[in-house]
């Protein structure tokens, strides 16, 4: 499968990347190589495996609905690039147009 | 997934004052409405009220100071696994079950990505392809009788955090405050299929969506606290036809009647639009309570695109029949059986057993009541409906914290039904337990509220009222019956309503007719 552009770009805008044409052009290259390379799997007749849901064969791990105790606010805001009070401070979330 | 995750940057401009339909009303959209009918579903949102959260062990707690509920899996941090609390998925079976949905017998997990900044992982953990229950349905009673609306799914996810907007509009902040408490809180995803055909069907269901999800006790089911939530999709087309219009999907929705009105300000504005043989674009609208008008929030060109993958953290989910067993065991009967009972064993109207089955609390207190009174059960009724709600509703008082017991309501009906006092007195009496939480029995010796049984002794009252307004009895010797109305007044007044008002009556008429 070949990668367009037009997927680079679509896939960039969803992780949220800014590439400029040359980088695009070397990305949709890459891609299409790795597309290529997971494609071989292809060959594999899978008609009698069923869907995998998970790779571990284990089911139903639950705990009991109790309570632990969590992070003091100060240490879960330690990493934080930036604070106000006890909040986490984000930048703007909305473009204005 | 929660209202507020669905937003891309191309938020429009048409919050400033777009195009939309009069806002009258007048003659004109009326008449063109009535040959439209709209098309609704709802996607509701409950918070479950476990202790902890989904997936770690923070307490889910409302209000409490910011970011005192965290813990490196609810925050997102790297290497730390979600482990599913048991209880949010009984909560979420026992949800499915009372909503008439299979229960999956495999479910699983899924990542749903997209960016913002309340949801710290960059992906919200919720379920795709293998909902836990699907293809439900709630009988809801509407205008003209029965709706059965069809549940397509229901799933466990969890809730994002909080974000408070430094000017107080996400349009017009430079930055946003982060509160993530409220991160990974179960949430239980209902959605409908399209059966709802106009706004108070759709409060309708809403109310006994959350009635249901009450008597289940999995959810307290507050709007105004955001424990319960509800987007709704409105299409319109023309009465009758098959064919359905363009979805528009409302947000913003923040009580039971913005639910409505929304829905019905949308059908007028589609049904104006198709009038004009126009057509409806494809949007996401929002519900401005204070303007009382959905303005566009964005165009939907494309779908969206979440890149759905199995949570590799979480294994799957075998919910065998003896799970699904056990957990029906726990199922309370339901209001809308419930109502049904009332009806027939109590030879209620449908409107009382309407009311009295809303809440469980409330049923459960009637029937207390009824159990100890042993007489007419429309007595109990009228004096829950009517009393004991009129108070609750004046001091803000839920049944839960009703003082009055149900035995000791019925003590007081029996007190009226021996004459002990009279119904009017009763609610005097009823006012003071309700206060006070005192037995009928004691507010009554308290208060010397006890009817006057001794004829000899209200005779002697009717005769002073009588020489007191002379010229009032004249007129009823004349023939002027309607006077004797002021009269038994008099009496009851004096006797401050201990009086039975049929005997000061009798004992008027004795008097006024022999002289
Ligand atoms: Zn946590």
């Amino acid at each position: 499968m070949k990668i367009t552009i037009a997927d680079v770009d679509h896939v960039a805008m969803l992780a949220r990347l800014r590439f400029d044409e040359d980088q695009k052009a070397g990305m949709a290259e890459q891609l299409s190589r790795i597309v290529e390379y997971v494609e071989k799997l292809n060959e594999l007749d899978t008609g009698d495996v069923s869907p995998m849901a998970h790779a571990v064969p284990l089911r139903n791990v639950l705990r009991d609905d109790e309570v632990r105790p969590s992070l003091d606010p100060e240490e879960a805001l330690r990493n934080a690039p930036d604070r106000e009070g006890d909040f986490f401070r984000v930048p703007r979330i909305l473009e204005s147009e | 997934m929660p209202e507020r995750a669905k937003v891309s940057t191309a938020w429009a401009a048409e919050a400033a004052g777009g195009p939309g339909p009069a806002q009258d009303g007048g003659a004109g959209a009326v008449a063109c409405a009535s040959e439209f009918e709209p098309v609704i579903g709802l996607e509701v949102h409950v918070e479950l009220s476990t202790k902890s959260k989904l997936f770690c062990g923070c307490q889910a707690a409302f209000n409490a100071p910011p970011n005192s509920h965290t813990c490196p899996v609810c925050l997102g941090l790297p290497g730390v696994l979600p482990v599913l609390n048991r209880k949010a998925v009984e909560f979420g079976i026992k949800t499915a079950l009372a909503l008439n949905c299979e229960v999956a017998s495999f479910s699983k997990f899924d990542r749903k990505n997209y960016f913002y900044p309340d949801l710290p992982k960059n992906y919200q953990i919720s379920q795709y392809d293998l909902p836990l229950g699907t293809n439900g349905y709630v009988d809801v009673s509407v205008d003209g009788g029965m709706r059965r609306v069809r549940i397509k799914r229901v799933h466990l996810e969890e809730d994002a955090g909080k974000s408070v907007h430094e000017s107080g509009t996400i349009t017009g902040s430079s930055f946003s405050l982060e509160d993530y408490n409220r991160t990974g809180v179960p949430l239980l995803e209902i959605v409908s299929e399209p059966d709802l055909r106009s706004p108070e069907e759709a409060y309708a269901y809403l109310s006994m969506l959350r009635s249901i999800l009450r008597y289940l006790d999995v959810s307290d089911c507050k709007m105004e606290e955001g424990s319960l939530r509800c987007d709704a999709n409105i299409s319109v087309k023309p009465k009758g036809s098959s064919a359905l219009g363009t979805p528009i999907e409302l947000k913003n929705l923040n009580s039971f009647r913005a639910v409505e009105k929304a829905l019905a300000y949308e059908f007028r504005r589609q049904a104006e639009i198709l009038a004009r043989g126009e057509r409806v674009t494809r949007e996401t609208r929002h519900w401005d309570e204070s303007r009382q008008v959905t303005v566009l929030m964005r165009r939907k060109e494309e779908a969206d695109d979440y890149r759905y993958f199995p949570e590799p953290d979480l294994v799957p989910l075998e919910i065998d029949e003896a799970w699904v067993a056990e957990v029906r065991s726990t199922l309370p009967e339901l209001p809308g059986v419930r109502h049904e009972r009332f009806i027939r064993e109590y030879g209620l109207p449908a409107y009382d057993a309407a009311i009295l089955t809303e809440s469980k609390d409330l049923a459960d207190y009637f029937e207390a009541a009824v159990a100890a009174y042993g007489g007419d059960a429309k007595a109990v009724s009228n004096w829950v409906m009517g009393e004991l709600a009129r108070l609750m509703n004046a001091t803000g008082t839920d049944i839960r914290d009703v003082r009055v017991a149900p035995t000791a309501l019925a003590a007081m009906l029996k007190m009226i039904d021996d004459g002990t006092i009279s119904g009017k007195i009763a609610k005097t009496v009823f006012e003071e337990m309700f206060a006070t939480g005192k037995e009928p029995r004691q507010v009554v010796a308290e208060k010397g509220l006890v009817q006057i049984a001794d004829e000899g002794e209200l005779a002697r009252i009717v005769d002073e009222v009588i020489a007191e307004n002379r010229d009032v009895a004249d007129e009823v010797r004349a023939g002027k019956d309607r006077a004797i109305t002021f009269l038994v007044g008099q009496v009851m007044k004096k006797t401050r309503g201990r009086a039975n008002p049929q005997a000061v009556n009798r004992l008027l008429r004795e008097r006024l007719s022999s002289g």
